[in-house]
């Protein structure tokens, strides 16, 4: 038929299960299924042996197989595992059009006049995607991306190629259900008309259609009568936009390889912004002679250049050493990975310069070109029961992501955040290590509270033990206004990490606030009110 | 210095200009683009040093009125929070601060005070190197908090402050600092909420003893909310010893 793409369909079934299963750690071997609002959406090969189908609720597929691995759809996963794979097809054939994640449409003419026929064509796809460890797909050719989907998906397993040949569409279609058109609202109609193959609502008249079903029903049958002249529409290669330095000797010098790698970021840079693009998230790869692998993502506030790039590098190796000492171990590889890439309009200098963030990036870089790039941070407030707990410091430029979720309960934490937490004062000095404590009471003995949370006596005083941050050590602080203890019991079913402490705010004679912990019999002055 | 400079540019220019009166239209095509120039340098100068920030009320009534001025040293002892207070007013205005050499800020409360942690770095431990790691951040930031690990010496403190005067900076010393515009310390603190065995700290209220920079200037004492019980930072009644004589002491 004239105007009819011939094209070849590539599919891999069950693509959902082999997306989620190999991100979950699982081998697609195994009976899994694949669950969408709370419905089985794919099954792997050994799942359907067992009889578990597409449709069923989670409930039922695991009565009919116990062993199911149920894994959650996540439509990102989908597609990204399924990049990989469109590459290792380009490699072969260019022009490939992804209809969805597992099934990929391309014109059949190309392929098939470099390997002599269709079936051949078709063959060294499949033996490509084999190797490259994408097992059982199909192949279907036919005229339009429509039948040729129905082709590869009535393929058989055995032979897995499927040819219609050029003009016979229309029959190779009509037996299908209309369910294959995927357009539920018209199929019901269809159906409750009589009309339940492809090849019966085929045999009405377009005009009719047009006029009883709208546009969107003249496009199904169209369809139905294997005239689908949708074009196929290669996708547009994603730049590749990594870079990679291989060091032969290796190189075990820092500014060795911050020269090495100024001309790769000039160049770097420079493409991007050929595309329109700046970079905002770099990642830093670098393999040394020992066969360890450094790897470190670094945000930046607004675009990286080519000399934030080799100040970048530089830190990485770096660490805390200076600028001429020697890397434990030689690089041999560098790669520079641009994670984030943003369209150069979102990040263009303003008409009166680069606005302050510039320049405190710039002075805080210096910074940390002094002292190391953990030595400046900022800080993020997360979840947690201790005030130090709560507050991470992120070094400058790294994501800020606190060491707990704010967004937790935290029964038991003395904070003033929310209303249903024990209003109440934050302490402003937090003592990185909490100071060593006696806590005495009337008789001058060390108070402690018991099991159920009673206390031994009533605290009158405390003394700080000597140490180098305390200045006033030994003097015996009298206790005015207390309160406590406040209970809290940590993880107590890990042994490891459990941790039982009772908290205490106390005044003292000097008009001073203290929040003081107590773990077992041993008092710490966690922080201060100052 | 800045400003003298700029008028003896001035002057100069005044000057040359009565002595070559006669070629008007000639000289004043020649002179007129340096005078802008000057002009808008004399601008920029004095913008960035007679620059006050803005600060909270509580604060610029600790400051006699007048809030944090750009380019001066603040030295404060005895309290964390009223450090907090005082970057809590340009911090909520879009300022940057710095915090040097305090590994035990506690953000969370300055969070509470008012400070916007998007705009705090925090350089806990500048290890021996804490004069060029401050210097750095006078540069960017606007407010620079610095616990210096001992005494300061005046050379010290002259090399920053000039730096600070270029950029407007505030630097706020924990400790004492040698031609600090003004030395703030919380002597003492009455806290609410607390009883014997039962309730939670819930306010404060501290007494904060002000000192000018000129030593025949008498210390003040404020009454200041640190914070109420609303978690709002206010002055209680001040206490009125010496009437209205702020204004000349710290001009």
């Amino acid at each position: 038929m004239p105007g009819l793409t011939r094209t070849m369909v590539v599919w891999v079934p069950d693509w959902p299960v082999t997306a989620a299963a190999v991100a979950a750690g699982h081998s697609p071997n195994e009976p899994i299924a694949v669950l969408e609002k709370g419905k089985v959406l794919a099954v792997s090969a050994a799942a359907r042996a067992e009889g578990v189908r597409r449709g069923l609720r989670a409930r039922d597929a695991q009565s009919r197989c116990p062993e199911l691995v149920v894994l959650k759809y996540d439509p990102v996963i989908d597609a990204r595992a399924f990049d990989p794979v469109i590459g290792c097809l380009e490699a072969l054939t260019p022009g490939i059009q992804v209809i969805r994640p597992g099934m990929c449409a391309l014109k059949a003419r190309g392929p098939t006049r470099f390997y002599g026929t269709e079936s051949a064509a078709a063959e060294k796809l499949l033996d490509r995607l084999e190797t490259f460890d994408v097992p059982g797909s199909r192949v279907g050719i036919a005229d339009g991306p429509f039948a040729a989907e129905q082709a590869a998906r009535s393929s058989s397993a055995q032979t897995r190629i499927l040819v219609v040949p050029p003009g016979e569409s229309p029959e190779f279609l009509a037996p299908f259900s209309v369910d294959t058109l995927e357009q539920p609202e018209l199929t019901d109609l269809l159906r409750r008309l009589g009309l339940r193959s492809l090849g019966a609502f085929a045999q009405l008249s377009p005009t009719e259609v047009l006029t009883r079903f709208g546009p969107g029903g003249a496009f199904a049958h169209r369809l139905a009568r294997g005239y689908d002249d949708r074009p196929v529409v290669a996708r547009d290669v994603p730049p590749e936009l990594t870079r990679t330095l291989d060091f032969e000797p290796a190189v075990d010098r820092v500014d060795q390889v911050a020269f090495a790698v100024r001309a790769v970021a000039d160049e770097l840079v420079a493409r991007l912004t050929e595309l329109g693009l700046v970079c905002t998230t770099l990642r830093v790869e670098v393999d040394t002679e020992s066969g360890r692998i450094h790897e470190r993502e670094w945000v930046h506030p607004r675009r990286v250049t080519a000399a934030d790039v080799v100040a970048r590098v530089r830190g990485q190796l770096q660490g805390s050493g200076t600028a001429t000492s020697e890397l434990t171990s030689p690089v041999v590889r560098l790669r520079l990975v641009p994670d984030q890439a943003d369209p150069v309009g979102a990040h263009v200098d303003g008409l009166w310069g680069g606005g302050p963030d510039e320049r405190i990036h710039r002075a805080l870089s210096r910074v940390q070109s002094m002292l190391g790039h953990g030595a400046v941070a900022s800080v993020v407030i997360g979840g947690g029961r201790g005030s130090a707990e709560r507050q991470t410091l992120i070094p400058w430029g790294d994501r800020p992501v606190p060491a707990h979720p704010a967004d937790q309960p935290w029964p038991g934490s003395i904070s003033s955040a929310a209303p249903t937490r024990w209003p109440t004062l934050t302490p402003t000095t937090i003592f990185p290590t909490p100071l060593p404590a006696k806590v005495l009471d009337e008789d001058g003995s060390q108070v402690s509270v018991s099991a159920r949370g009673a206390l031994s006596g009533t605290p009158i005083a405390f003394r700080l033990d000597p140490g180098p941050q305390v200045a006033d050590s030994n003097k015996l602080h009298p206790i005015t206004a207390w309160a406590g203890p406040w209970l809290i019991d940590e993880r107590w079913w890990d042994p490891a990490t459990t941790s039982r402490r009772a908290r205490f705010q106390f005044v003292t004679a000097d008009t001073r606030a203290w929040l003081f912990t107590l773990h077992q019999t041993t008092w710490h002055a966690e922080a201060t009110y100052d | 210095m800045l400003l003298a400079r700029a008028k003896a540019q001035k002057v100069a220019q005044a000057q040359e200009l009565d002595e070559t009166a006669e070629p008007v239209g000639l000289r004043r095509v020649l002179t007129a683009p340096r005078t802008t120039e000057t002009r808008v340098q004399q601008a920029l100068d004095t913008a960035s040093v007679d620059r006050v920030l803005p600060t909270l009320p509580a604060v610029s009534e600790l400051l006699a009125g007048v809030g944090l001025r750009g380019g001066s040293v603040y030295s404060v002892r005895g309290s964390t929070a009223l450090v907090m207070a005082m970057m809590a007013g340009p911090s909520a205005e879009g300022a940057w601060c710095g915090v040097v050499g305090l590994p035990s800020f506690g953000a969370e409360a300055a969070r509470g005070l008012g400070v916007d942690l998007d705009r705090l770095v925090l350089v806990p431990d500048p290890v021996h190197d804490w004069l060029n790691v401050v210097a750095a951040l006078v540069d960017a930031l606007t407010v620079v908090v610095v616990r210096p690990p001992g005494e300061v010496t005046p050379g010290e403190a002259s090399r920053l402050a000039a730096r600070l005067r270029t950029r407007g900076a505030v630097l706020i010393s924990v400790g004492s600092w040698p031609g600090s515009e003004a030395r703030l310390e919380v002597e003492s603190n009455s806290w609410t909420g607390l009883g014997t065995g039962e309730g939670l700290l819930a306010a404060r209220q501290a007494t904060v003893v002000v000192t000018g920079r000129r030593a025949a200037v008498r210390p003040r004492r404020h009454q200041l909310w640190l914070p109420g019980p609303d978690g709002a930072i206010r002055s209680a009644e001040t206490i009125r010893s010496a009437p209205r004589w702020q204004e000349e002491a710290v001009g």
